[in-house]
């Protein structure tokens, strides 16, 4: 499956800077990103590190003050970054499909479920009425219960559970290869958190589709995903099979974030652990490691060496120059 | 030891139709009961999390708690007197012994005010704490861990963490007995999350500060709270210490929200999703036991009879004719 030519999505070495009155802030610094076909990929990472900054440009959605320093984006094989507005319009609105955090401003609220999911499929060679059987076939398939009937309802008379049902159905309509969700469970309960995440895996093995899913919830990446990328301030710090980051994560920042979060405690503590420090100010990013101020283990040399990626095992790596030490002592 | 906060069969009812609608619709029940009889008891010093889904009304119960929503029934004493009905004059001197600290941090606090400002606020409004607001602001800053100079800036050049902590500064600035926290670690990163947590209970051991946490995050109140109370539909269904519902939860519900929890361990993946379908609506709750339409185990009785609140072991009650776990 790691052959390059079987990866739907490749991002190389990307940068991406936004002008701001104070200056140029780098918000995304040489990322790389493999979505293999058919596999589910994460991204976490904490408010602010870039995770919407990389899909706005795999989308090239980035706002006008944003720039696109360096990298390639492959999509398909294809260089997204060199796109005219023709390809761009197919890129997103058949290869590459989005479901978003919050599924009722993501819904246009003046149009019928129904008038929604057969505008989606615009380019599709179909009578309106057949197009309708295909939105009530999707509706079902996520698990809108009564489909048929409730074509003519609007977005606010479904739950909010529904409602990103019904965005899932939408994105899925347009036969993309690859979905990208964005937080798509960060507005719902655990126990429909439970139900899209269920969903969503069942609509990989029916689909083959990929999925690009980002998210700030390690227990999700856990249950959902096969690959994962941990972003800190713009770079992607370590990536790997999600097993083998999980059990034997390389970064330190992997590593706190994991040793942070409350549900992998299993016995109750007073003293939560914690993350000290606050996130490098990426107007004046840090010379050698982003994570080097609130690291643990730094060193002299972490603040002065820019760290490259270092295997861990298969597929795995992270950037840390104290791994290289590690292994080579 | 007396509680310091004792609930009653407290209510609270909003009206959805007006008279003449009412009328025309020959209903004697013209309004949803956001809370409905809810009892329970708060220790001092002590931390009781209410958790349940959107509109299972803890927020609704935690603003009734506090005089912001008029109760339509039931009883809550605040060390052994009762709290007044309506009027806000009388309000006004148990404001100063519970405080809220409201869901979203930074929309909580007013873009207008410096962080000095919304400390000093409550002081201000009753006319308590010393002459030098500005340094009773200083030294609430320090006990939140925030730096003095952070005083002259407003709410939007705050990080989240930053203006949950002014959040708790603002709760404590009259030093009550009684927080209710809504939501406090929402929107929040989880090394923050456990910098906000941590800080609260720092401050409860400190100043003796009992808390009400209403929130959704199982995961954080595992490791906060001593008590947990699980709402459904505005009504308690289980109640008991933390570590033992933990362990052994005895509601379907319970033992539902548990299961949902996602598990950040590849190993464990769950493959089946235990709770099928929504929470039902207010204007139509199931007849009976009202999670017989989503619960597992739900036999003809559940459709038949409402079960009540009962005991179920020392310090547990669950709402339940077959509780999974008992004494």
């Amino acid at each position: 499956m790691s052959e390059r030519s079987s990866a739907i999505l490749e991002v190389k070495d990307l940068s991406v800077a936004y002008a701001t009155p104070r200056g140029a802030v780098r918000a995304l610094a040489h990322v790389d990103l493999t979505v293999p076909r058919g596999e589910i990929v994460g991204i976490v990472g904490e408010s602010g590190c870039g995770k919407t900054t990389l899909i706005s440009a795999v989308l090239r959605l980035l706002p006008g003050n944003a720039a696109v320093t360096g990298g390639s984006i492959l999509f398909n094989g294809r260089e997204v970054l060199a796109m005219n507005d023709a390809e761009l319009r197919r890129l997103r609105g058949g290869g590459i499909a989005m479901v978003f955090q919050d599924p009722m401003t993501a819904l246009n609220p003046v149009l019928s479920i129904g008038r929604l999911m057969t505008d989606v499929q615009f380019r599709e060679q179909r009578s309106t009425p057949e197009k309708q059987v295909a939105a009530i076939a999707m509706l079902r398939r996520v698990g809108i219960p009564d489909a048929e009937s409730r074509l003519d309802d609007y977005p606010h008379q479904f739950s909010g559970g529904m409602r990103q049902r019904i965005a899932i159905a939408m994105a899925l309509l347009t036969n993309p290869s690859l979905l990208i969700a964005d937080e798509p469970t960060t507005a719902l309960d655990v126990t429909m958190e439970a139900q899209i995440i269920h969903l969503l895996r069942a609509l990989r093995r029916d689909f083959a589709g990929s999925i690009l899913f980002i998210s700030h919830n390690l227990g999700l990446i856990a249950e959902l995903c096969d690959r994962v990328a941990v972003m800190y301030a713009g770079e992607v710090v370590e990536s790997g099979p999600v097993g083998a980051l999980f059990h034997n994560p390389g970064h330190p920042y992997t590593q706190a974030l994991l040793r942070c979060d409350p549900a992998r405690i299993e016995r109750r503590t007073a003293e939560l652990p914690t993350i000290p420090g606050e996130v490098p100010n990426l107007l004046v990013p840090p010379t050698g490691c982003v994570f080097a101020d609130r690291c643990p283990d730094t060193i002299e040399r972490c603040r002065t060496t820019v760290p490259v990626p270092v295997s861990l095992g298969p597929d795995h790596q992270a950037r840390c120059i104290r791994i290289d030490n590690a292994a080579a002592a | 030891m007396q509680p310091l906060l004792e609930v009653e069969n407290l209510t609270v009812r909003f009206r959805i139709m007006g008279l003449v609608r009412q009328l025309l619709v020959a209903t004697s029940r013209p309004w949803v009961e956001a809370v409905a009889s809810v009892s329970f008891n708060l220790a001092p010093a002590s931390t009781l999390a209410l958790v349940g889904e959107s509109g299972s009304g803890k927020t609704t119960l935690g603003r009734a708690l506090i005089g912001l929503v008029q109760p339509s029934g039931g009883r809550v004493r605040f060390e052994g007197a009762d709290l007044p009905d309506r009027s806000a004059v009388a309000w006004k001197r148990w404001r100063r012994q519970m405080a809220m600290m409201f869901q979203d941090p930074v929309g909580s606090l007013s873009p207008r005010l410096t962080v000095r400002a919304l400390i000093a606020e409550p002081l201000a409004i009753h006319g308590a704490g010393p002459q030098d607001l500005g340094a009773e602001a200083r030294r609430l800053l320090g006990l939140v861990g925030l730096p003095a100079d952070i005083g002259g800036r407003f709410p939007h050049e705050l990080s989240g963490g930053q203006a949950r902590r002014v959040g708790v500064a603002r709760a404590l600035s009259l030093n009550p007995r009684l927080v209710i926290a809504d939501e406090p670690t929402a929107g929040l990163d989880v090394s923050v999350q456990g910098e906000v947590l941590n800080l609260m209970s720092r401050l409860q051991q400190e100043l003796g500060l009992a808390y009400l946490l209403i929130t959704h995050n199982l995961a954080m109140v595992r490791h906060v709270s001593d008590r947990l109370a699980v709402m459904y539909l505005g009504r308690l269904v289980e109640t008991g210490p933390t570590d033992e519902i933990f362990i052994r939860p005895a509601h379907p519900y319970t033992h539902a929200l548990l299961a949902a929890q996602p598990q950040p361990d590849p190993d464990r993946r769950r493959l089946t999703v235990e709770l099928t379908g929504e929470v039902p609506s207010l204007r139509n709750r199931p007849p009976a036991c009202e999670f017989h339409t989503r619960c597992p185990f739900a036999q003809p009785i559940c459709r038949e009879e409402a079960p009540e609140l009962r005991d179920i072991g020392p310090e547990r009650k669950a709402r339940c004719h077959f509780p999974l776990a008992s004494g």
